[in-house]
């Protein structure tokens, strides 16, 4: 039976393989062969296995991923992730080379921990399918596991394995490189002169490399980019990045059907809720403000508690009646987070966007506001309550606002001088805090300049609570999402107790 | 900006801007992949909107239910070549002395007798015979009642022609190539069966986006000076297209007002997918950060080697076009714009006080004076090679290709189709020969109303004997010839290298077996 469900993800998987991995695929039903110990995850699994290793397959290596994701909150370097992680995947999904047996890959037990690897991660890629957040989270610590294996893998191994990858890899001829020496040397950062002429160097198309292209550290010409040999695994991850998005979406697209199969939607379900982001806890406890009236009406009065992006948003709208689509998205999540409700949004909205006709604000704006808050877009089972709040996080690394763009972080997206000017009009005229800010953005420390302002605007009743010991040291911890700092200082402001269930700083946002 | 107040911090946007073309709300900022279906997606597509009592699948179908009967008269691929009728009969056009490009009579007889239809099928189907290229490909009208119609989709270039007349949009947009023709979307047992395959590779620059360095114009408005920077702009990514991802068939379009489009319709380009696509438009932009950023070019040294070309080829245009032209730094608050972007402060306080003392100094003297003072030693404290390199950015800056990149990112964005009417101008979205790049004038780009009324002054006159028997097209007979010769000569070149790609791919197969 379980056999048959990977059958039905099956022919599309493979109408998308080449003519040669077609003619492997083929035979299915059969125990595929593992000659190397890294597995790019092509070719889905065939074989039938038990409903008890199908679980206990997937919990194991969720739990391998769930550590990789912590260390990764915690910013720990790689070589202390790899420290923290090599231990237990030794203990729950160890991968051993071929050279650690006499037998080399036909080695049984080496067969055993191969086909476990292959298969626990695809019915993780199941589970995790069905929510793009969800297969973002899981694409990218895949990613970091994959990445972790193939540095830790025997060399000559490693490059057996690329070698089979039959990449389509082109060795720059000598004559080649040194007429073009000078532009390798300014196109690609970070290598010495004696690397630009000695080292070996690819020419692939530059699809194969779109980071690289995308950041502008690689040399194309006529469509080829020129890659130097230590890029390859950049290359090689890419690759890996990219199958197993595909592989992804095409899962995401066969999971309905998989609701049929009544043993297996639980197991899938409990392991994806497993996996759930804490970020979604966060609207929970923040919504529930006790006392606050939190209306279309009040939040011009709420707004001089609000961090200093969404003062921003805020103030911009108000001038200009009008906000652009990210400023739209990010306010109204933030407003969603505080605990307006949908009703009340439009009507914010709706009035704030005074210049344009009803006709043309539910037109153009209505169903943004309804499908942030899940009301409309998708299913019903999966949109659930739409998209959570941004944390600082997410404002600061993705999609920074571009010509005319209001969203946001201003510690980050300002220049010093305009952000100190808006600063000051929020009432921020204090001269050390102004230069502190100034130290902290140079030094690229965005959040300390926004928990600087906020203790300043604050600075009374943080001195009250921590004098009568109402907050305790948790509580005042370093804010790390828009919605904790206004729940934060609403509570002060209003001398309420520290709230049981305030979310905490380093909550993970992917 | 020291001088700069709280007003100043928010950049005034103009939602109600007449002739707003651009997608107000991105599409990849939500999940839109799970609905694409949804048909309230495409406000979140391209922010023109469908009135809700308009969708095109409940009311709006109803008015194309005779498309089944056309279906009919052209029952087999095979049998039609795709085709595209001629020029009707020459009757005289009599437009009344009153009649305005966006009278719906004025449209109609555009489309029937001066839109190159038979070119723009080749064009978007790579072939004399219709295809898939073609077949599946969406097309969406915006009707004269300002209705948006999506997925529209055509067998052949005469049925979109007839349907062209018959619906008269007052403008057309072009999407994908999807897996499915986009008229049977609904059908389909799988809604995930539909979606995008493959579509040209577009840029769009739009002069709206250089509003803060431009002073001779805002908004919609543009003059010949600021043109410029559409002309820096087609040079620019036009060479790095060509020089760096090898691409050929580049066309570039006049949006009819203040911008132009670029379509690049190899066949590699055609087939990126979106992770792509956004590669190739990062590799491109370079001038980044919204109103408040301050400093909005950050690059890296050494310079990339498409940036050392860029400079190279702008470097001229900055002193002509920039300083001469647009004078940015005339007065001393928009010279403090200047003074922010140099990196040395004792250079600054000798720039400023020089400056304070010659009030209206032109921006060309400003910029030399900067270089004349660091000669000078007016500081102790200069590094040469960041002064340097503080020129450069500022020399990208101002003339660096401002792109909307998120036009870029995504196959199933659609784009303005060529040689339609810019409802704000009467002007036809002409291609631009990029050969005489900088005699393109966007000013005396011809108005269809124009066309119209020559046309008739050429029927009015007596032909001469030699020129009878030989039928002359309705546009051979105005000034849009130029450009639809341009077009096919454009289109010819491209079908020649498709025809020769597909005989390779055969021959590739004949090698595998
Ligand atoms: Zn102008």
């Amino acid at each position: 039976m379980i056999r048959q469900d990977y059958n039905r993800i099956d022919p599309k998987r493979r109408s998308t393989l080449d003519h040669k991995k077609k003619q492997f695929a083929i035979p299915t039903y059969k125990q595929q062969e593992y000659p190397h110990r890294l597995n790019l995850y092509e070719v889905p699994p065939t074989a039938e296995i038990t409903l008890e290793q199908f679980e206990q397959w997937a919990i194991d290596r969720l739990r391998i991923l769930a550590e990789l994701e912590a260390c990764s909150f915690r910013n720990k370097t790689p070589a202390e992730t790899a420290a923290h992680i090599t231990p237990l995947l030794q203990k729950w999904l160890p991968l051993h080379s071929n050279t650690s047996s006499s037998a080399g890959a036909q080695d049984e037990s080496l067969k055993l921990e191969r086909q476990k690897d292959h298969y626990s991660h695809f019915i993780l890629r199941l589970a995790f399918s069905s929510t793009e957040d969800l297969r973002r989270r899981f694409a990218r610590i895949e990613c970091a596991l994959f990445k972790l294996r193939f540095q830790n893998d025997d060399a000559r191994e490693r490059q057996a394995f690329v070698e089979s990858l039959q990449l389509d890899w082109e060795v720059v001829s000598e004559d080649e490189k040194r007429s073009l020496a000078t532009n390798l040397a300014n196109a690609t950062p970070g290598l010495k002169q004696k690397e630009v002429e000695e080292g070996g160097w690819f020419k692939v198309d530059f699809e194969t490399v779109p980071e690289l292209v995308e950041s502008r550290r690689v040399f194309l010409k006529a469509g080829k980019a020129y890659v130097p040999v230590k890029e390859q695994m950049t290359m090689v991850l890419a690759g890996f990045n990219e199958r197993l998005e595909k592989g992804l979406e095409l899962a995401a697209r066969a999971f309905p059907r998989l609701d049929e199969d009544d043993r297996l939607t639980p197991i899938l379900n409990h392991l994806s809720k497993n996996f759930a982001t804490p970020d979604s806890t966060l609207s929970d406890s923040d919504s529930a403000l006790s006392g606050a009236t939190i209306n279309a009406a009040s939040i011009d009065g709420l707004s001089q508690h609000f961090p200093l992006c969404m003062r921003n948003l805020h103030m911009t709208l108000r001038k200009n009646s009008h906000l652009k689509h990210f400023g739209r998205l990010q306010y109204t999540l933030f407003l969603k987070g505080i605990g307006l409700n949908l009703e009340d949004c439009l009507i914010f909205w709706r009035q704030a966007f005074k210049l344009i006709t009803d006709d043309t604000f539910n037109k153009e704006y209505r169903y943004n506001v309804r499908h942030a808050y899940g009301d409309v877009g998708g299913d019903a089972i999966r949109r659930g309550r739409g998209y959570s709040p941004f944390s600082c996080q997410k404002i600061l690394t993705e999609h920074p606002p571009g010509n005319g763009e209001t969203h946001g972080c201003p510690y980050r997206h300002f220049s010093i001088d305009n952000l100190t000017t808006l600063l000051q009009t929020t009432g921020v005229n204090d001269r050390d805090v102004l230069r502190g800010v100034k130290e902290d953005v140079e030094k690229k420390r965005y959040h300390i300049a926004c928990n600087r302002v906020f203790e300043f605007a604050y600075k009374d009743d943080i001195k009250r609570v921590k004098e009568d010991k109402s907050w305790g040291a948790a509580e005042l911890d370093t804010i790390v999402h828009p919605n904790s700092y206004f729940k934060r200082a609403y509570m002060l402001s209003t001398g309420a107790k520290a709230g049981a269930g305030e979310s905490r700083g380093d909550a993970m946002e992917l | 900006m020291p001088h700069s107040t709280a007003a100043d911090l928010i950049t005034p946007s103009s939602p109600l801007e007449e002739d707003s073309e651009l997608p107000d709300a991105p599409p990849h900022a939500l999940d839109v992949k799970e609905e694409r279906e949804g048909d309230n997606q495409k406000e979140l597509e391209i922010g023109v909107p469908v009135r809700e009592d308009l969708k095109p699948d409940i009311k709006l179908e109803d008015l194309f239910d005779d498309v089944d009967d056309e279906d009919e008269e052209f029952p087999s691929s095979g049998a039609t070549t795709g085709m595209v009728e001629s020029s009707p009969p020459a009757v005289p056009i009599a437009l009344a002395p009153s009649a305005k490009y966006t009278d719906p009579e004025v449209m109609l007889a555009f489309y029937q007798r001066l839109f190159p239809f038979r070119y723009l099928f080749q064009w978007l189907n790579h072939s004399i015979k219709p295809s898939n290229d073609f077949g599946h490909r969406e097309f969406a009208f915006t009707l004269q009642n300002d209705a948006y119609l999506r997925y529209q989709s055509y067998p052949t270039g005469d049925l979109l022609r007839k349907d062209v007349l018959r619906v008269n949009p007052s403008r057309f947009e072009i999407g994908p190539v999807y897996t499915a023709p986009p008229r049977d979307r609904k059908t389909l047992r799988k809604s995930t069966a539909f979606r995008p395959m493959a579509k040209e590779l577009v840029f769009d620059i739009d002069l709206t986006d250089y509003d803060e360095i431009r002073t001779c114009c805002s908004k919609a408005n543009i003059c010949h000076k600021c043109w410029s920077f559409v002309t820096m702009a087609i040079k620019v990514v036009d060479t790095a297209l060509r020089e760096d991802f090898g691409f050929q068939h580049i066309m570039w379009v006049y949006s009819g007002r203040r911008g132009a489009h670029a379509w690049i319709s190899d066949k590699r380009a055609r087939i990126m997918d979106d992770q792509r696509r956004k590669a190739l438009a990062g590799y491109l932009e370079v001038v980044k950060g919204g109103a408040q950023s301050g400093k909005k070019v950050n690059v890296k040294r050494p310079l990339h080697p498409h940036l050392a070309r860029s400079l190279d080829i702008l470097k001229d245009h900055f002193q002509h076009d920039i300083l001469e032209d647009q004078d940015p730094w005339a007065e001393p608050e928009k010279a403090e714009r200047l003074l922010q972007l140099l990196p040395d402060k004792a250079l600054n306080d000798a720039l400023r006080k020089k400056w304070d003392a010659a009030p209206g100094r032109s921006s060309a003297s400003k910029w030399a004076d900067i270089d004349s003072l660091a000669k000078a030693g007016a500081s102790k404290t200069l590094d040469g090679r960041l002064l340097l390199e503080a020129k450069q950015d500022i020399v990208l800056e101002y003339t660096y290709p401002r792109l909307d990149v998120e036009v870029s990112k995504k196959q199933i964005h659609l784009l303005k189709s060529p040689f339609v009417i810019h409802p704000g101008t009467g002007r036809v979205c002409v291609p631009i020969d990029t050969r005489r790049l900088t005699k393109f004038d966007p000013l005396g780009v011809p108005t269809v109303t124009e066309l119209l009324g020559e046309i008739d002054d050429f029927d009015g006159q007596d032909l001469k004997e030699e020129d009878e028997g030989k039928k002359i097209q309705d546009y051979e007979k105005t000034s849009l010839k130029p450009y639809v010769d341009y077009f096919r000569t454009y289109v010819a070149s491209l079908l020649k290298d498709e025809k020769g790609l597909k005989r390779e791919r055969i021959d590739d197969d004949a090698m595998e077996f």
